[in-house]
């Protein structure tokens, strides 16, 4: 114990070594003569890590160094400006302080390429910068490279890079990466000689449940020797059974997501066609309005918008935005696509569904003239191709555990379902407007008479109605398409949803939506094959409804024709 | 009941039949109407059933049925495999079977295309088809008293649904490219303007035998339960009538009807594929109805005649404007004109009316505003 702390003094008493930067290292280390002791220096270098050290050993192995005569038969390592004057010469630097060379009269000194000596390499010192190079890499700051270079050598099953992976693996922190480096260990130890080495690497692997491993794993189970053979498939087995919970997990995850798309698209209408019992056919539309409004703010924060509908000549001036501030146009698209489907609402109600509160499939046909124009205009003034919504880089990307994917935009999708649920239920349970809105609802002659002001109860509902079909909206622009008919993809699942959860009732939707969901991707997973998967739902819903016709919740009523 | 038919209908009726069975087609024939007006005019006939259809649902019964469309294509669909038959070894493969099949690497005929060779058999698959799917659906809806707007959206999602199914391609039915490139018909050569004229003349008569199948069966007592039906099920039920049974009844029939008028579209238009099954085509010939004026029999006919008239012109000169100008229409019709073109008169009569009686005596105040 005394001995190690006395050698750790010495080493952080020894000037020069720890104390100095990778390129005064190298400086030192490409004046010497004898190669065995480059190498020690250049080995110092593996813990400075980053990408300095490969640049700079980069440009070294390249003959980018120079060796210039010192003072004193010293050597000085120099590199070499961009710049060529008219004689081919170029400005010169030291390498360890980057500050320019001298001449005698004190002016910088300008020189020839080919005039100078480089910093010559050879076989053992280019081995040793070869291997700080991969550890450097081993050792970046950011996890992500890390992993991507811990697999690259996992992959090149080099038994050369062994050491590496062994040194990093004591140093290493992070657990992904850690579990990454036994991995990447196990299989550059598949090709030991040593029967004994290979069959723990079988078992490591197995334990991991390493899927990129079967491939080898396989291979190996038919050519090995019998003990190898029976790791092998034990391993593989195990593989197996991971790859069966990351198909079951990841199904699950897919089937809350898909849900809860539903649920943000059917929210709206749980509240247009569950409580108000308007047969809004433009539901998809107000959907895609929230999309459009998506896209135009995308539009001004990027480089602007130019549309001409009907003639009319809009032109929208760009913000030209870029990095997280363009990032940023999301968070005000959301509100603004809820505004702009709300306001379409409110016109939608009180230029024709106010008419028809009497006639519900009446409003069915009406609202459906209404979706006719809207996808009409959108037609004329976006074009009849989808147009480009680009996530925001917060959205983009995945977020990995344990080998089972969750795309962030997946993620944000449940994470936003949860909260408009909440939200909405707040609204309608502890404000007064919701209140007002059930009182409205249930009865509304009744409503009237105690003194609401019914018409406007029905107007703020179904804009409230509308405005979240927009923000559903607003997250079909991150998952699907933009286009015209985009609406059309989502209403029969919409009022699917909505009849199956029982009308007037918020969590029957909430319900109805996740099972949906649920029922969906799993049919998918099982018979591979999307659309029979739809029909397979669409047939299972109609059986749902012999046995609850009014759905998974029923609202109780006296009312005889309700 | 009152079964005699007023003179002035009677008068409509054997007129505009004379003039769509007989002159119509002489003109044809002396060449005075060109072929492709004819043709045009034959599919607006088929559209014309198949707005009856509708209407016996919707105007008569209350059954708002987004899934005609399916069982008019289920009918064309039918008709397109005996004519896919027909078509023999002279498609763009030489081969003894359908085109797609050849595609799909089929060597020989799957057995349920075996019998379609027969015009017999394939005439009673048009009837058997979507009277089946009809009694199934229909069975399990009424059951469960799903009604109204419920089964609005039931129905759609059955024909969504079989839309979709209709799109593969392992359906063996063409995928989504569908039946076309016709040849012949019962030996004539669909691409002969004799051919079409027969065509058209038969989808004229079946019109009229519709007609006239619908006006005796909405004159008789099951009309008028059928009636009682659309304007309170429940009163139905407590007088003892089983609504369900005849809910079944007309939603089976009109499916038939849809199916017939399918399998008379097809062979003169010469194409059908699962666009024709989707949702806003159902959608688009409840608007021909409500335009036409509905629980009338002269309304759907008028509505599926003068729309696609409309369509067939606006298409052609203002095709970015066609559908705004069909939504539009819808929800002015809506609106303003409950009772459709036919109705438009009675309508107009009423308003004139009101206004001379509120010229002739001063309006009281009878309303007592309450503010809330």
């Amino acid at each position: 114990m005394l001995y190690r702390i006395l050698v750790c003094i010495a080493f952080l008493l020894c000037p020069g070594v720890w104390a100095e930067t990778p390129r005064e290292i190298i400086a030192k280390a490409s004046v010497l003569d004898d190669s065995e002791k480059q190498a020690k220096l250049v080995h110092l270098l593996a813990d400075s890590g980053g990408e300095d050290v490969e640049k700079l050993l980069t440009l070294w192995k390249e003959g980018g160094i120079f060796l210039l005569d010192g003072p004193k038969e010293t050597k000085i390592a120099v590199t070499l400006g961009a710049d060529k004057d008219s004689e081919e010469k170029q400005a010169v630097f030291r390498f360890d302080t980057g500050a320019a060379v001298m001449d005698e009269a004190g002016k910088p000194l300008r020189a020839l390429a080919s005039d100078l000596n480089t910093a010559e390499t050879d076989s053992l010192l280019r081995t040793a910068m070869k291997s700080v190079m991969d550890l450097a890499q081993l050792a970046a700051p950011d996890v992500k490279q890390r992993l991507r270079s811990v697999e690259t050598l996992g992959m090149e099953q080099n038994p050369e890079r062994l050491p590496v992976l062994l040194q990093r693996q004591q140093k290493e922190t992070n657990s992904r990466v850690k579990r990454a480096l036994r991995e990447a260990i196990a299989l550059t130890e598949l090709k030991n000689e040593d029967h004994a080495k290979q069959i723990a690497a079988c078992r490591e692997l197995g334990a991991i449940g390493s899927i990129p491993s079967q491939d080898l794993l396989n291979q190996i189970a038919k050519e090995g020797t019998p003990d190898v053979q029976a790791a092998a498939s034990a391993a593989l087995k195990e593989i197996a059974a991971h790859v069966r919970t990351v198909d079951t997990v990841g199904t699950l995850f897919r089937g809350i997501s898909a849900g809860s798309i539903l649920l943000v698209v059917a929210i709206g209408l749980a509240i247009t066609f569950g409580l108000m019992g308007v047969i809004n056919m433009a539901h998809g539309e107000m959907i895609a309005i929230g999309a459009y409004t998506t896209y135009v703010v995308q539009c001004v924060f990027g480089p602007g918008l130019e549309v001409s509908p009907f003639g009319f000549h809009i032109n929208l001036p760009g913000m030209n935005a870029t990095g997280w501030h363009y990032d940023c146009y999301f968070v005000f698209a959301i509100p603004l696509s809820f505004l702009t489907a709300a306001l379409a609402g409110l016109a939608l109600e009180r230029g024709i569904i106010r008419f028809l509160y009497s006639r519900p499939l009446e409003s069915l046909l009406a609202t459906w003239g209404v979706s006719l124009v809207l996808q009409q205009v959108f037609r004329l003034t976006f074009g009849a191709n989808n147009v480009q919504v680009a996530a925001p880089s917060w959205l983009a990307g995945n977020w990995t555990v344990n080998d089972i994917l969750f795309p962030w935009n997946r993620v944000f999708v449940v994470v936003f379902a949860i909260g408009i649920v909440i939200g909405v239920n707040l609204l309608l349970k502890k404000t007064p407007l919701g209140l007002l809105i059930r009182a409205v609802m249930q009865n509304r002659n009744m409503a009237a008479c105690m003194g609401v002001r019914t018409e406007r109860v029905n107007m703020l509902t179904f804009a409230l109605g509308s405005g979240l079909a927009g923000l559903a909206g607003a997250f079909i622009s991150q998952i699907g398409n933009v286009g015209p008919g985009l609406g059309q993809l989502y209403i029969v699942d919409s009022f699917m949803t909505v009849v199956v959860g029982g009308v007037g009732n918020l969590f029957g939707t909430v319900f109805s939506s996740l099972g949906i969901g649920m029922v969906d991707q799993g049919l998918q997973q099982i018979l591979g094959n999307p659309v029979l998967g739809k029909i397979l739902v669409l047939a299972g819903i109609i059986l749902f409804l012999q046995w609850r016709p009014a759905g998974i919740f029923v609202s109780k009523s006296r009312s005889l024709e309700s | 009941m009152d079964a005699r038919i007023p003179k002035r209908e009677l008068l409509l009726v054997g007129f505009g039949a004379l003039f769509l069975i007989v002159i119509f087609p002489a003109l044809n024939a002396a060449d005075l109407v060109s072929n492709f007006t004819l043709n045009v005019w034959g599919k607006y006939l088929c559209y014309a059933i198949l707005a009856i259809s509708v209407d016996m649902l919707w105007g008569y019964t209350g059954l708002l049925s987004l899934g005609q469309a399916l069982f008019f294509s289920l009918g064309g669909y039918m008709m397109g495999m005996y004519l896919m038959r027909m078509i023999g070894s002279l498609g763009q493969h030489k081969k003894a079977i359908p085109d797609f099949l050849v595609f799909l690497g089929w060597e020989q005929l799957p057995s349920f295309w075996v019998p379609f060779s027969s015009f017999v058999f394939a005439a009673c698959m048009v009837v058997a088809i979507p009277a089946l799917l009809a009694t199934v659906f229909g069975y399990l809806a009424f059951r469960s008293r799903i009604k109204g707007v419920y089964f609005s959206i039931l129905t759609q999602a059955l024909t969504y649904g079989a839309a979709l199914m209709f799109f593969r391609n392992d359906m063996l039915l063409g995928g989504n490219n569908g039946f076309t490139d016709f040849k012949f018909m019962l030996g004539a050569d669909l691409r002969s303007g004799a051919t079409q004229r027969a065509l058209y003349i038969a989808t004229a008569v079946v019109l009229l035998i519709v007609y006239l199948l619908c006006r005796w069966l909405t004159r008789t007592k099951f009309g008028l339960i059928q009636r009682a039906v659309r304007d309170s099920e429940t009163r139905v039920l407590f007088s003892g009538y089983s609504a369900a049974n005849y809910k079944l009844f007309v939603f089976v029939l009109c499916a038939v009807l849809a199916g017939i008028a399918g399998a008379l579209y097809v062979p003169q238009v010469g194409i059908i594929n699962p666009a024709e099954m989707q949702t806003d085509k159902s959608l688009e010939i409840i608007v021909w109805v409500a335009v036409g004026g509905r629980g009338t029999l002269l309304g759907p006919i008028v509505g599926a005649v003068v729309i696609n008239a409309l369509k067939s012109w606006a298409t052609r000169a203002y095709p970015d404007l066609w559908l705004i100008l069909l939504g539009g229409l819808f929800i002015l019709v809506v609106l303003f004109m409950p009772k459709g073109i036919v109705g438009l008169p009675a309508q107009l009569r009423g308003i004139f009316a009101k206004r001379k009686s509120a010229e002739a005596e001063p309006e009281t105040p009878e309303k007592v505003t309450v503010k809330p």
